[in-house]
């Protein structure tokens, strides 16, 4: 059906090649209008709001730790739980959360942005949406399997994770699942990317939310099955008497982390971006002036990645590899500094010299760069290999990767719904409560992860439910900072279901300086299926 | 119900004022005290002055911008969108600053890596959830667990007793060194991976299950430096610290002999067989040691009881507590008599073979595989009765 809708005049009344006997452009009533969904905008809902439940999941486990560590001693959970939670709090997050938010925002976007009726595949999207329930029960439910759901660390080493009882188990069914969700979304991406732009719509002049999502989705089908393979080594390991990570049977527990890496690393870059993207889509639309350095951003995204693949052995400085290996992976590392360094300063000049206005999307973006350029420096400390080695493992590295995965990919995500939840809605949001969770966000989560540098260069370890009497300080800041931070997410909840339920209309092009398809071509609100017949781009 | 739920809170800002307005607060890394740790404090003051440098430059231009070219004070928007000599430029600074970053960097990295002609070596063995020191050449060798006591760390529903002033930093034994000496370490780990850790002497190492891996450091300065388990490792992670007392060199050896001297009056017939995977300069193994010895009975050193006559509730206390005193990963409390009551039932003997071959979450002898067998019956024997 990709191709063929193109020539057609009219979209309706046409064989739609799914099967649905409805000559109307309005969906299906109830419950089964999600369960055998194809649409793009529906699926892309849904993942939206599967993230946002994540998303609270993991922020309650985090406000656990956070209470547990608000004082030393222990004053809550024992440290069994307390390990488990920081595990889920990483897996929940990372594969709850952060990806499916972003898949959601390519099924609703990718099809839009380049002219398409909707994503190649649509059986296998609303496969790819479903199969994330099952994955999401199992990780969740392990907390009720006998001795708790797995306490290793979402990275999983052996042989502490060949220790964990059957949760572990159920954790690597969860990834299994996960892995092949995210596949499958990323064969749908790719396809509906290359094959189905409206005539015109050439690569170069895609928007850069398509651009960073084509790059995104190589990287998932290159290092998904790397982690399946791992995890499936692991189950070897513990159920089938092989012995990939188990020294006594000629095995190494490094390999483990050899391999686990060559897929969290990129990983990494899987979760930043598409947040790239649409903090490229953000700015010029508030600067009202076209995106600096287009094509270098093309090309920095595309460096970034390709040198994702080659930085893995920087997590695993500490582990005893040769110097040639350590520095290797440092030099590689290092030089990721300079597409990143090229990517904050196409957005500055972005800004320069524009004539901005500063709504809620405009303020996360903002925020998004000033915290982003920060987690970029404290990457650059820790690429550093000696100084990575008295920082491994410490609170400096926790409040590292949350200042590039909360205030990077997080504060992306919610500018990103702010900006088009008017267009997905056609609804408009309350501004004045999103600058409230605008700055509620931004003055907690400094509270919450700027003192961790400190407690990190003390050399307070991470994964620890209890402390030494100096850390004791900078820990209540972060506990206090890590309450507000998480209230205030209630705000942008209420915000969203009131703007669902009752928000004023919203117009065709609510952002003046917006200028994608979906805001010049379609109508507010959208119909259900749009671009039956492909816009043609000058 | 409402003053409950109100209470809570109230009681944390309390808790909150009271530590918040007390402080004193650490914000740099901790004073260097080997040539490896002022390397790495000096590299990394210097990379973090860089990224000032440029943070000034690229928050100034950002925040210029914000306030100058906003349209509420009728800021019109231009229309450019390339510059290539620009874009060149700003790709080839930032190499040339990274070429700046990576030559002293990589110097220390080589420095780090060359543990060669070290004066002593030590074979530190992590074990889930304590260390034990090896002094390759001085034959001394310990365990070294933490001394807080459990009423300190304790406070589910009830005050703590008043922590220590090395609270959770403190253990019964630490690795004693000589002050100016470079000392190995050779770093290993009985079960899972562990990471040795003292940020003060510039080493944080992983400890993996069957390979040794290399680290040094030469302290400068006597003192007591501490630090902790930096690898996730199990239930007790946060509670396996490490501590190093630097020594004069006269003092050390003074240190030696003494340990040596309480050595075969508590380790009655018990050998370290001599290190040969470790490459070292290994001389013998313990002082006037047997061959007979097991090596599970070595590790007993240096602690309380003789391991002959293994006491439960010693054994208790160093390894089944862990889990057994809190109910982790479903284990059994001590005195839970309903949770012990269908395993009493399977008979001694039965509960016996559990603990030593593992059962459910608990590994083979809690963990701990160097106990003798007679000791983990003991301490089963110990909970069996708590239990009556």
């Amino acid at each position: 059906m990709s191709a063929s809708t193109h020539s057609h005049d009219h979209g309706h009344g046409h064989d739609h090649g799914h099967g649905q006997a409805h000559e109307h452009h309005g969906p299906p009533a109830g419950f089964t209008r999600w369960m055998y969904t194809t649409n793009h905008k529906d699926i892309g809902t849904m993942y939206l709001w599967f993230s946002c439940f994540m998303f609270f999941l993991g922020g309650s486990m985090a406000m656990v730790i956070r209470l547990e560590l608000f004082q030393p001693g222990l004053q809550f959970v024992d440290p069994q739980l307390f390990n488990s939670l920081t595990t889920i709090h990483g897996l929940v997050m990372i594969f709850g959360a952060i990806m499916p938010a972003f898949v959601g925002f390519a099924n609703w976007l990718v099809p839009l942005q380049v002219g398409a009726a909707d994503m190649a595949f649509p059986r296998m999207n609303n496969w790819s949406f479903w199969l994330l329930i099952p994955a999401a029960i199992l990780l969740v439910g392990s907390f009720l399997a006998p001795g708790g759901a797995i306490a290793s660390g979402w990275t999983l080493y052996p042989p502490l994770s060949v220790q964990q009882g059957m949760s572990m188990d159920m954790t690597i069914f969860a990834i299994h699942i996960m892995g092949a969700s995210s596949i499958m979304g990323s064969i749908n991406i790719i396809t509906t990317i290359l094959n189905m732009r409206a005539p015109g719509m050439t690569l170069m002049k895609m928007p850069l939310f398509v651009w960073t999502w084509l790059i995104t989705a190589y990287l998932l089908i290159a290092v998904m099955p790397v982690l399946a393979g791992s995890v499936t080594m692991l189950l070897t390991d513990r159920h089938f008497g092989t012995s990939f990570f188990n020294a006594a049977g000629g095995g190494d527990p490094t390999m483990f982390l050899h391999i686990f890496w060559f897929f969290g690393h990129p990983e990494v870059y899987i979760m930043i971006l598409p947040a790239f993207g649409i903090v490229s889509q953000i700015l010029p639309a508030f600067a009202r002036k076209p995106l600096f350095g287009y094509a270098s951003m093309v090309y920095a995204t595309a460096s970034i990645a390709i040198l994702s693949f080659i930085v893995w052995g920087h997590h695993m400085f500490t582990v005893g590899m040769p110097a040639a290996g350590n520095l290797f992976f440092m030099y590689a590392t290092m030089l990721i500094a300079v597409p990143t360094g090229v990517k904050i300063f196409n957005w500055i000049s972005t800004m320069w010299k524009g004539s901005m206005t500063f709504e809620t999307p405009m303020l996360f973006a903002i925020g998004f760069l000033c915290l982003f350029t920060i987690g970029g420096f404290s990457g650059l400390v820790l690429a550093i290999v000696p100084v990575d080695i008295t920082l491994h493992n410490t609170y400096y590295v926790v409040a590292h990767f949350h200042y590039v995965l909360v205030s990077g990919a997080l504060f992306a995500i919610i500018g990103g719904v702010y900006f088009w939840l008017p267009k997905w809605s056609g609804r408009m949001y309350n501004e004045g409560l999103g600058k409230l969770h605008f700055w509620l966000s931004m003055i907690g989560f400094n509270v919450l992860f700027f003192p961790q540098h400190f407690l990190g260069l003390a050399g307070m370890p991470r994964r620890i439910p209890d402390y030494a009497l100096q850390f004791s300080e900078w820990n209540m800041w972060s506990s206090i900072g890590g309450f507000i931070f998480g209230l205030s997410q209630f705000i942008f909840l209420f915000n969203v279901i009131a703007t669902v339920r009752g928000g004023k209309p919203a117009e065709q092009k609510q952002w003046e300086g917006a200028d994608s398809l979906e805001w010049t071509h379609l109508p507010t609100p959208m119909p259900y299926h749009t671009f039956e017949t492909a816009p043609v781009i000058k | 119900m409402l003053s409950k739920f109100l209470r809570a809170p109230a009681a944390l800002a309390a808790i909150a004022f009271s530590t918040l307005a007390s402080a004193d607060y650490a914000v740099d890394i901790l004073p260097p005290v080997t040539p490896v740790s002022r390397e790495i404090y000096d590299l990394h003051f210097g990379i973090l002055w860089v990224c000032v440098a440029i943070f000034f430059v690229v928050f100034g231009a950002m925040f210029w911008s914000i306030f100058k070219h906003r349209k509420s004070v009728g800021a019109k928007a231009a229309q450019f969108h390339e510059n290539t000599t620009i874009e060149i430029i700003w790709t080839i600074v930032p190499f040339v600053i990274l070429i700046g970053m990576a030559y002293p960097a990589t110097k220390t990295v080589l420095d780090m890596k060359d543990a060669s002609n070290a004066d002593i070596s030590v074979k530190v063995t992590a074990y889930q959830w304590k260390w034990e020191y090896d002094y390759q050449q001085d034959g001394v060798k310990f365990l070294s667990h933490l001394s807080t006591p459990r009423d300190q760390i304790e406070e589910y529903g009830k005050p703590g007793a008043k922590k220590n002033e090395n609270y959770l930093l403190e253990v019964d034994q630490p690795m004693v060194v000589p002050v100016g000496k470079k000392v190995r370490l050779l770093i290993t780990s009985n079960d899972v991976i562990h990471g040795w850790y003292v940020p003060q002497l510039g080493v944080n190492q992983y400890g993996i299950p069957g390979f040794i891996k290399d680290a040094w450091f030469t302290i400068e300065k006597a003192g007591t430096y501490r630090g902790q388990c930096s690898q996730i490792c199990g239930k007790e992670h946060g509670y396996m610290p490490i501590v190093v007392q630097a020594l004069e060199p006269d003092k050390y050896a003074a240190w030696v002999k003494d340990m040596k001297a309480k050595m075969p009056a508590e380790q009655p017939a018990a050998a370290a067989p001599p290190p040969t995977d470790a490459g070292g300069s290994a001389t013998a193994g313990a002082t006037g040691a047997s061959q007979a010895g097991a090596t599970g009975a070595a590790q007993k050193v240096a602690s309380a009881a003789p391991a002959t006559a293994a006491d439960g509730k010693s054994t208790y206390d160093k390894t089944c507590m862990a889990c057994h005193s809190t109910g982790a990963a479903g284990a059994p409390k001590l005195g839970d008599k309903a949770a012990w009551a269908p395993r009493l039932k399977q008979g001694m003997a039965a509960l016996h073979a559990a603990a030593l071959k593992g059962k459910g979450a608990m590994p083979p002898k809690g963990g701990n595989t160097g106990l003798p067998d007679d000791a983990v019956k003991a301490a089963v024997d110990y909970m069996a009765a708590a239990a009556k």
